[in-house]
């Protein structure tokens, strides 16, 4: 990448009450830069309300090689669900 | 095989995405990166026969219909470049490699546009081809183009209807008006017929991508596609599909077309075009032009910017 250029992640709120989502990335130098190309690039269509750049590289995420067995503990779980539990027609919603 | 090429497979089989760090067979991974960039180079070039017409645009509201489409160009180039860099190439490397004509674009923007009628066209035509393929491509094998394509589309709709507005503001013009109008279509249907590509047995790339679900459905199913719907479009216009073969054919239930020349059409992707000179020099003179506002902003950045890294 040429000097100074950085990709910054961007998150994008529509309306109040609804969470961030991710969209994409976009090229900038700094902050203000990132946030500005961010809404030229994704919210030209009044997609958004709030939006949040992120510097790539501040990401942090779980090793493709370690990924099955940290999600692991999850795997047999079951009771964690409410379908795991049985109760009776009788009892009404629950 | 081994744990990871069997995960990959199962991937493409079940016809799920692959993901930018799950393991890809290196082909897989170089062709996506010379589709993508190819590709995102053609919506950065193709900004260039459009903007040609900018400042002549014949009103303040088709002036600023147009810049918004071509902001939108923009914006595509910007979402598949990024597309491209999660695959390990960086947009320097990819702006090289259209420098130095290693990367293609698109040949159909190899063709001037001369007059306003061919804005019609290009929003028509261009971006309607465009449209049916990238529509395919929604459903491609790798995630990140998958949703690049999503976006693309959403966003496209808008182009080929302000194309399609402004061939009815021609054809039902003045006669004059209603013959450029015909001249755009006649100088533009072959081109964007071609813009699928060769035909599905003479694709060197296209059986394999289509293995590894890159590409969804085939060159010559998409333009058989865009024909069938474009031809009634014509219709309803008043203008002449420049083919006399163009014929609904009751036999395959689709209109047929005459053969295509493909002697032009490897001519320009091989640099002989109208305008390849043209468009290519004027990539490069706006990157070297604004060397200094990316110097700049990397000075300022250092100066501003403390707590990024």
């Amino acid at each position: 990448m040429e000097s100074g250029d950085k990709v910054w992640e961007v998150f994008v709120q529509k309306k109040a009450g609804l969470p961030f989502k991710h969209v994409g990335n976009v090229h900038a130098y700094d902050k203000k830069m990132a946030v500005q190309n961010a809404r030229d690039l994704y919210t030209r269509r009044g997609e958004g309300r709030e939006l949040w750049v992120v510097p790539a590289d501040a990401i942090v995420c779980v090793g493709l090689d370690e990924a099955d067995a940290f999600f692991d503990p999850a795997d047999d779980k079951v009771y964690r669900h409410p379908t795991f539990y049985d109760i009776p027609d009788g009892v009404g919603h629950m | 095989m081994d744990k990871f090429e069997q995960a990959f497979n199962d991937i493409i089989a079940k016809e799920l995405k692959v993901e930018p760090r799950d393991w890809m067979p290196q082909k897989y991974r170089e062709h996506l990166i010379r589709q993508v960039s190819q590709h995102a180079h053609s919506e950065i070039i193709g900004m260039q026969p459009e903007g040609n017409w900018l400042l002549r645009a014949p009103s303040l509201r088709a002036k600023q219909v147009l810049l918004a489409k071509i902001q939108d160009e923009a914006g595509h180039g910007l979402y598949l470049y990024s597309v491209a860099e999660t695959l390990g190439i960086s947009r320097q490397e990819m702006n090289q490699q259209l420098h130095d004509g290693k990367a293609k674009y698109s040949s159909i923007f190899n063709y001037p546009t001369l007059t306003w009628a061919d804005m019609g066209a290009v929003g028509w035509l261009v971006d309607g081809a465009a449209i049916v393929n990238q529509v395919s491509l929604q459903r491609t094998s790798y995630g990140p183009y998958a949703r690049g394509m999503v976006r693309i589309c959403k966003e496209e709709s808008f182009h080929q209807r302000q194309g399609y507005e402004i061939m009815m503001q021609m054809a039902f013009g003045t006669p004059e008006q209603k013959e450029m109008a015909q001249d755009a279509l006649n100088r533009f249907w072959f081109p964007s017929l071609m813009m699928f590509g060769p035909h599905d047995a003479d694709s060197a790339h296209s059986s394999q991508a289509m293995k590894w679900k890159i590409k969804i459905e085939s060159n010559d199913y998409l333009r058989q596609k865009f024909i069938d719907h474009t031809v009634k479009q014509a219709d309803y216009l008043g203008l002449t599909i420049p083919d006399p073969l163009c014929k609904w054919n009751e036999a395959t239930g689709h209109y047929d077309h005459s053969p295509f020349d493909w002697d032009e059409f490897w001519n320009v992707v091989n640099g002989n075009g109208p305008c390849n000179a043209e468009r290519l020099d004027h990539h490069k003179k706006v990157h070297n032009d604004n060397k200094w506002v990316r110097e700049a902003a990397a000075a300022y950045a250092l100066k501003t910017e403390t707590q990024v890294a």
